[in-house]
């Protein structure tokens, strides 16, 4: 039987996105190889036709498929996220792939399924749904990560994501299983547990496992040993969206199971404090040896996934989580901004093949191209939560959000590793306006897609960061509507 | 009241300046620079605005502007000045323009990004002051960093890099302690039922018992903001960043930052710890006055065996910021004025050393003492002025020094005569370490050859030092045009310290308890009529 009109309303993104995908696949073949670019161009389409498509799910509320997608406020605000990503990750990649001589058809096309996939995570209302949709953006992303075939890098990453990757996604899958035991239903609003002694146990167990699987895709320690590799290794615009879309998406999906699921939050409560915690201080601590700005980025991505686990425990503490969930969604978008325009600024600067990617090849950048410095000194400042930027206001809600859940300790770790993260970054900052270049490295002209790129990453962190009304509203209505 | 846009436009002026600045070439150095004074000068004369209308007798703020910001939380745009800040703004308008003169010819590097620099801390410490939000005044603070940062590490001598991290990361640590308290804070007042951020409302609602807070609540809160200001002043065991800081920095920077960046921390004790915390402040005052008191003698005793002339300048710093803080923890009116008289005193007369010690730099390119000895012979001016702004420092009579070390010690003594007499040793100190270095330096036979030839003062050099020299006479001889505007905040602040007694009777102190003996009728700062500050909340709301 065919679907009725609304539910497929209700997955408008996701089906332009596989469309654009499809699409983008099918002219590969057809497109002359010199003419690709065209392709991308349409991918860069598909995306902001995905964005501009949500305003079908904003204007059909509700759920589709019998229970299986949520369209509300919240999976609109994640579609934002992770679409968002998307644009400006292919976008600006464009050049790097000419630069590097890569195909950027099946590029895109991985880009638009994984972004599809994300889309369905954030939707999800089902947890085999949510798992397709995992599913979906995790295989296309282990591709993506191997996309520079000849550079033995870039396969290692590819092989670790994949294998860590899919003992994550079986944790997953085995929590699922066992919580469907447990309650007898994958449909997160009727996960209450049956009336039998074991059944409570069993879901334990089993949120348990998914927790894992979540916390290894957001990359929150203990489980973050596959990110520094990973990160490193794929090439930089995949990275970018690494760091920014999948990570939303699986915050988005541990925020509707632990606002759905009623035995969610209690359990996790703990397993939060401590992830976020020893993310925070093991992506903090690691980061300030690095010698590499990519891999420096990479632990930082880590650290940044415990200041927005710091939310989520917040959000776990309280019967009214809105602060927290309002809290992290505002965060994600700062972060996704800024991750996003720092890791294709080192995909720029890396050159050829990437092999300027450390600090010493970020001395003197401040002479050399200072439009590019300046945009980097404004990301890396915004990671440091310094004001007028996404990034303090993100911290600002962190911490309110904590504040209200009466976590002062985690309020005062998330300071102490503020202070920590700071030395970091600015060190980047010294490397490019205080030092004198240790080499010498060809200016290559910056390609006018990433420019764009790079402008609206920045006009957005500074104007999330001065104006965040609108912003903080509607995550506040999105985390109204999260159940 | 019809509100008025002047501190908004003190505050943004120098960016809209940088703005200009960045339309110029880069190496178009000459426009560079007189746009910069420019800019600094039109600030400078505008600021001059804020004495008209200025009501010396009125203890609550003035000038002031509110505008709906952020309605989730409840910030709001809200400036304001009283008798504290206004000469600190005035301060901050007069050494900015001091400062680009300072460094005309001396910096020839990146001299746009130099200005900039110089410019936006302007605005960021400008900013400081006039808020009335404690977000907006957080916000200020830590956009404040940057440009210091950038002015330490960019253009800063030897271990410039060094000095720049480790001012950062000090001053981070402080203030993000300093962030949560004030988050703690809004979080106590929404659970009060009166959700807010404004200094100016947090205060009436704790001085009218609406809100009040557990001791130990007092404790932490008291403690995490005076952590961030006792860095930023720096009180005695927290001020190892500031002799690194000063010696690396370039002249203007130096300037700046004895000047005006260290006020910032005495103006948050004032602000924010004594009338928000009066107990806790109380409380721990017995020991801030030790430790400011260690920080006067050791600081002075450390500068007196300095080689290096600019940090022996910065060693003495840490000893006059010492006086001022004892001054503050006296909790007497007079002393207190003292304070506030001492902390512009300092900005003049330490800001003048620096200028001095810098010029000497531009000539010779060193701090060393040891590579100095008869400069007078060749540079009588320079001699002169230099002189003047020791004799300035160490409290000569006549000259500002005097009036602000005289108050501090005289409130101070009426209450604590011990903290007084040790202080006392600091002033003789003083004198000590400021003369011995001003002889080793100036007087005697030219130990060098290449000192024999050294130009004195050209013109520029000359009409930055005659002013600061003319304002050092006009501060200790016509000491009452200031204190007379300061007297209405010093007694305020005092007042505010004093909590009606219900507040404390009954056990009372946790929170929300007490709000029920009070009616709820919502909270007006001083100085806005109730109906405009609704009228901002209501709109707050609508959205």
């Amino acid at each position: 039987m065919f679907p009725p009109i609304q539910d497929l309303y209700r997955i408008a993104p996701e089906i332009v996105l596989c469309g654009f995908g499809m699409l983008v696949m099918l002219l590969a073949p057809v497109v002359p190889k010199g003419r690709h670019g065209l392709l991308a161009g349409i991918s860069v389409a598909g995306a902001a036709l995905a964005l501009v498509s949500t305003f079908f799910p904003a204007t059909h509320v509700g759920v589709a498929y019998s229970g299986l997608i949520r369209a509300d406020a919240f999976s609109l605000f994640v579609h934002w996220i992770v679409c968002g990503a998307a644009f400006l990750a292919i976008l600006g990649s464009i050049g790097y792939l000419q630069r590097d001589d890569l195909d950027p058809a099946e590029f895109c096309a991985l880009v638009l399924f994984a972004t599809a996939g994300m889309g369905v995570m954030a939707g999800a209302h089902e947890l085999l749904t949510a798992f397709i949709g995992l599913e979906m953006s995790s295989i296309a992303s282990y591709i993506l990560a191997s996309y520079r075939r000849d550079a033995p890098r870039s396969n290692e990453a590819a092989m670790k994501y994949f294998l860590l990757g899919s003992f994550a996604t079986a944790f997953f899958l085995y929590g699922i299983a066992l919580s469907l035991g447990a309650t007898g239903s994958t449909h997160l609003d009727l996960m209450t547990p049956l009336a039998n002694d074991s059944a409570h146990t069993l879901l334990k167990i089993g949120l348990g496992f998914i927790f894992i699987g979540l916390a290894f895709k957001v990359a929150a320690a203990p489980f973050q040993l596959w990110t520094p590799d990973v990160y490193e290794g794929a090439p930089a615009p995949v990275t970018a969206l690494l760091s920014t879309g999948p990570k939303a998406a699986a915050f988005a999906l541990a925020l509707r199971i632990m606002a759905s699921v009623d035995a969610a939050a209690p359990l996790w409560f703990w397993a939060l404090w401590v992830a976020a915690a020893l993310s925070m201080f093991v992506g903090n601590l690691s980061a300030i040896v690095q010698t590499s700005v990519k891999r420096m980025l990479a632990y930082s991505s880590i650290a940044h996934a415990g200041y927005i686990l710091v939310a989520l425990t917040a959000a776990a503490a309280t019967d009214h989580p809105e602060a927290g969930i309002a809290a992290a969604l505002f965060y994600l978008v700062g972060y996704a901004l800024v991750k996003m325009g720092a890791f294709l600024i080192v995909a720029h600067l890396g050159g050829p093949g990437e092999r300027h990617v450390d600090i010493e090849d970020f001395t003197g950048l401040g002479r050399r191209q200072p439009a590019l410095a300046a945009c980097l000194s404004l990301f890396l400042l915004s990671l440091l939560g310094l004001p007028i930027t996404a990034g303090f206001l993100g911290k600002f809600y962190v911490f309110n959000a904590a504040l209200e859940s009466n976590l002062i300790w985690l309020a005062i770790l998330l300071a102490l590793n503020s202070v920590i993260g700071s030395y970091y970054y600015l060190r980047v900052i010294v490397a490019m306006y205080m030092r004198e270049p240790a080499v010498e490295i060809a200016v290559e002209p910056v390609p006018w897609t990433l420019s764009a790129v790079l402008w609206i990453a920045a006009a957005g962190t500074v104007f999330a960061g001065l104006f965040p009304a609108r912003i903080i509203d509607f995550a506040a209505k999105a985390a109204l509507n999260i159940r | 009241m019809q509100q008025s846009y002047l501190l908004s436009v003190l505050t943004f002026l120098p960016v809209a300046g940088t703005l200009a600045l960045l339309l110029l070439r880069d190496d178009d150095h000459v426009w560079i620079r007189r746009l910069a004074m420019t800019t600094a000068s039109v600030e400078f004369a505008l600021s001059l605005l804020l004495f008209r209308g200025f009501d010396a007798h009125a203890a609550g703020y003035q000038w002031e502007e509110l505008r709906a910001w952020i309605p989730q939380p409840p910030i709001h745009y809200h400036l304001g000045i009283d008798g504290l800040s206004l000469f600190l703004v005035v301060l901050t308008t007069l050494l900015t323009p001091i400062s680009i003169l300072a460094s005309w010819n001396s910096i020839d590097q990146r001299v746009k990004g130099f200005f900039i620099s110089l410019l936006v801390l302007e605005t960021g410490v400008i900013g400081v002051f006039v808020s009335l939000d404690l977000f907006l005044f957080f916000l200020f603070w830590e956009v404040m960093l940057i440009p210091m940062y950038f002015l330490i590490g960019i253009w800063g001598h030897g271990r410039r890099i060094y000095a720049a991290l480790k001012f950062v990361l000090y001053t981070m640590f402080g203030s993000i302690l300093m962030l949560v308290a004030i988050l703690w804070l809004y979080r106590i007042t929404a659970v009060a039922g009166y959700p807010t951020f404004d200094v100016a409302q947090i205060q009436a609602l704790l001085t009218n018992g609406s809100v009040t807070l557990p001791l130990r609540t007092e404790y932490l809160l008291f403690g995490a903001f005076f952590l961030a200001f006792a860095i930023k002043v720096p009180l005695f065991p927290l001020h190892t960043w500031l002799p690194d800081a000063h010696t690396e920095a370039p002249t203007a920077g130096s300037v700046m930052l004895a000047g005006v960046l260290l006020k910032m921390g005495i103006y948050g004790m004032l602000r924010f710890c004594l009338p928000l915390f009066p107990d806790a402040a109380r409380q721990f005052a017995p020991y801030i006055a030790v430790l400011a008191i260690i920080g006067i003698v050791y600081g002075a005793l450390v500068a007196m065996v300095q080689v290096d002339l600019k940090r022996l300048v910065a060693y003495s710093s840490v000893s006059h910021l010492g006086f001022v803080v004892l001054g503050i923890f006296a909790f007497h009116q007079i002393s207190i004025q003292g304070a506030v008289y001492q902390m512009l005193n300092h900005g003049i007369s330490t800001g003048a050393l620096f200028l001095c010690v810098g010029m000497l730099y531009d000539r010779r390119h060193t701090h060393l003492i040891s590579e100095f000895g008869g400069i007078a012979t060749p540079m009588p001016v320079l001699a002169a002025l230099y002189l003047f702004s020791c004799f300035a420092s160490a409290g000569l009579p006549m000259l500002n020094g005097f009036v602000g070390e005289f108050l501090i010690l005289a409130g101070t003594f009426q209450k604590h005569a011990n903290w007084a007499s040790w202080a006392t040793l600091g002033v003789i100190f003083s004198s000590v370490y400021l003369l011995w270095s001003y002889q080793r330096v100036f007087f005697g036979g030219i130990t060098q050859d290449k000192n024999g030839m050294l130009p004195d003062l050209d013109k520029r050099e000359r009409g930055i030092l005659f002013v600061m020299a003319a304002l050092m006479l006009w501060m200790g001889i016509g000491s009452t045009f200031f204190t007379r505007r300061t007297e209405a905040y010093t007694q305020n602040v005092l007042q505010l310290m004093h909590r009606p007694q219900a507040y404390n009777a009954g056990g009372g102190r946790t929170p929300g308890t007490s709000s029920k003996d009070f009616d709820h009728a919502p909270v007006t700062p001083p100085g806005l009529s109730s109906a405009a500050y609704r009228g901002v909340t209501d709109s707050v709301k609508l959205k």
